[in-house]
């Protein structure tokens, strides 16, 4: 297995970026469960509370115009992407004013302008198209990179199988995000898999299989630049793997009681926002964190108000003509 | 105007659309150097080359899925599934992926990528490579599907699909391929969504899809012997259906018999059968008749096979029953 490259490291200022985007993923998150408790928000909700290094490190090395498709569980990837916060909660409360007009709600959701294209709530479902989108940027000559989010449940799939043996053959500019958190659903990874790293199985692909440690953003964004850099030179795909927690359940549906209270304490301990203030702290001053704190609960308080008061999508969206008459411009 | 086997004028219209549009690419098993198991896309990796004509691996799921992602990148890939009977692995991809895509996310993207297979018994293929399921992907909102029966309908439909900004399901039919019919040259466009009248008739419409569309023009001719005038309907896209052709001529002929080779229960069928009961109605002067293969695991022995087939004797039975 390769190594995490050692170079690609962050400037103070992308750190800077990462922690207020971690943080405004992780207010964004909090605030949805009680909302949803009072009966404001509906459906399933998933949250990736303790997994922010990971969506956030990896999704900062891409540019603008590349891809992320990710999984119902993509706040951190929508918020490193770029997707604006107004927009993910508008969606979420079902209002004209989101990413989707209220079409497609907290599982499906898509953003051309900035790069998210989409969200799959079929596990497994994302990497095929992810392919795809990598496949037309090799027919286009393109350096645009496709990074296809999903979780060690996902990896249990066939089009998992089928996604990355077709990416590794062609050699096509995609990045396989694993994100390892422990549990399919309530089912632990060690009752879905027989292997515990799911990056081993990168050689029967061709292409490498790099593990780190998810819960460290440093590590996630050398790792992601490598692998990013490495399909912009039409080298192909790399599968990365990143390991953490999920803190949280599966969704509002969860009832817990599945998770050691032990597991969730040990992993408590190495919260990534937590870690990332800390790094931080050796370069800035504890009223300079307070402030990107603050930074980020202005975002979330923002894109809550946003929301709430925006209106709802008129009954006309429901009476659309089935089909499309033009071509959409394809960004 | 020139005579080609159904099979060339697919070739014809896929031969054009990739000088015509450099953004049409194809994907499926085979495909390549082989130039595809029923010999579709003969000689089109040797003209446009290894990156637009590509053999893939055996995975039906990512070949899908591919056309999804490639055409929302502005690309037109057009994916060969080998047999109908194959639809299944694919159907997450359009089910679940492709129909949701342009509505959910607001029109910010369109997906038009055409996925062609073919089905139908005949051949001695058995149970896994005979069947007609065009009721799986009919049944799909935001999802065309079209059925062309002669070589010139499968040219100008397959262009149409090309140029069409939605996902496009294409069911050719192995029993077909061979078939010989004069096809016009060049820019040759058939619309999706309008049904033929492929025979003119006063007593009875028969709307038949595909190969039974040949059997019902069968059927016709020996029905005429006995003073019988059918209307024979090819719907050629079953969704959107051309809705107005069908009820037209029911409202002429007042007895209607639908004759598709699928399974009946659940068929594609009994869409079309209710859609005539509930539209044309009050023209109708006996129930619609609905005629398919039996509802069972195609057999492999010829006589078997045969039997579970419709042909011409039943569908002409069908319509002495219906105007008794």
């Amino acid at each position: 297995m390769a190594k995490a490259a050692k170079t690609n490291r962050p400037t103070l200022d992308e750190l800077k970026e990462m922690y207020v985007k971690m943080v405004v993923t992780r207010r964004m998150e909090e605030g949805l469960f009680p909302e949803h408790r009072a009966g404001n928000i509906r459906g399933p909700i998933h949250t990736c509370n303790g997994q922010e290094a990971s969506a956030i490190g990896a999704t900062a090395v891409l540019r603008k115009d590349d891809l992320v498709s990710t999984t119902h569980r993509g706040h951190g990837h929508m918020i490193g992407k770029g997707v604006p916060a107004r927009g993910i909660l508008a969606e979420i409360y079902g209002r004209e004013t989101g990413l989707c007009r209220g079409r497609a709600g907290h599982m499906l959701m898509a953003d051309l302008e900035n790069g998210l294209l989409g969200t799959s709530a079929i596990v497994g479902g994302g990497p095929p198209y992810a392919v795809g989108q990598a496949l037309a940027f090799q027919c286009q000559g393109s350096d645009r990179v496709a990074m296809s989010c999903f979780g060690d449940g996902a990896a249990q799939n066939g089009m998992v199988h089928e996604a990355m043996n077709v990416a590794g053959l062609w050699k096509l500019p995609v990045v396989f995000l694993c994100e390892h958190n422990m549990y399919g659903l309530t089912v632990p990874s060690s009752s879905q898999s027989p292997i515990a790293d799911i990056s081993d199985r990168a050689a029967g692909y061709d292409m490498p299989g790099v593990k780190v440690d998810g819960n460290d953003v440093v590590a996630v964004y050398q790792a992601a630049a490598e692998a990013v850099a490495r399909a912009r030179r039409g080298d192909g795909p790399t599968l990365l793997e990143t390991k953490t927690y999920r803190m949280v359940g599966f969704s509002t549906t969860d009832i817990g009681g599945y998770q050691p209270e032990e597991e969730i304490a040990a992993w408590a301990k190495r919260d990534p926002i937590k870690r990332l203030r800390e790094i931080l702290g050796k370069d800035l001053k504890p009223k300079e964190l307070d402030a990107m704190d603050a930074e980020a609960q202005g975002i979330v308080d923002d894109a809550y108000e946003f929301a709430k008061t925006s209106p709802e999508t008129p009954l006309d969206d429901l009476y659309v003509p089935e089909y499309a008459e033009v071509e959409a411009a394809h960004g | 105007m020139a005579e080609l086997r159904y099979a060339e004028a697919l070739n014809q219209a896929l031969d054009e659309e990739m000088a015509r549009d450099e953004g049409v690419i194809l994907l499926g098993e085979d495909i390549g150097n082989y130039g595809g198991v029923f010999r579709v896309t003969k000689d089109l990796q040797e003209k446009y080359g290894k990156s637009r004509v590509r053999d893939t691996p055996i995975s039906e799921q990512v070949i899908a899925g591919m056309a999804i992602g490639a055409s929302m990148m502005g690309m037109k890939p057009v994916a060969e599934i080998m047999f109908a009977d194959f639809l299944p692995l694919v159907i997450d991809a359009l089910v679940n992926q492709a129909s949701m895509m342009n509505y959910s996310w607001a029109g910010q993207v369109t997906i038009p990528f055409v996925l062609r297979t073919q089905g139908g018994a005949g051949a001695g293929a058995a149970a896994q490579h005979s069947k007609s399921l065009e009721a799986m992907v009919t049944h799909i909102p935001g999802i065309k599907v079209v059925m062309p029966t002669t070589p010139a309908d499968a040219k100008g439909l397959l262009k149409s699909a090309i140029r069409d900004p939605n996902p496009v399901v294409f069911l050719e039919h192995k029993m077909l391929y061979n078939t010989k019919g004069e096809v016009p040259d060049g820019e040759h466009l058939v619309p999706i969504g309008k049904a033929k009248v492929v025979r003119e008739g006063d007593d009875v419409t028969i709307v038949a899809t595909s190969r039974m569309a040949i059997l019902a023009e069968e059927a016709a001719e020996l029905l005429a012997k006995d003073g019988i005038s059918c209307e024979v309907i090819d719907p050629r896209t079953l969704r959107p259906l051309d809705v107005e052709t069908i009820v037209a001529s029911v409202e002429k002929t007042h007895r209607a018999i639908v004759v598709n080779e699928a399974w009946r229960f659940g068929g594609y069928g009994a869409e079309v059968a209710a859609t005539i009961a509930e539209m044309a109605f009050d023209w109708l002067d006996a129930p619609v008749g609905r005629i398919g293969i039996h509802d069972l695991a195609i057999p492999f022995a010829k006589p078997l096979e045969a039997a579970a087939i419709p042909d011409a004797g039943r569908i002409a039975e069908a319509v002495r029953e219906t105007l008794a």
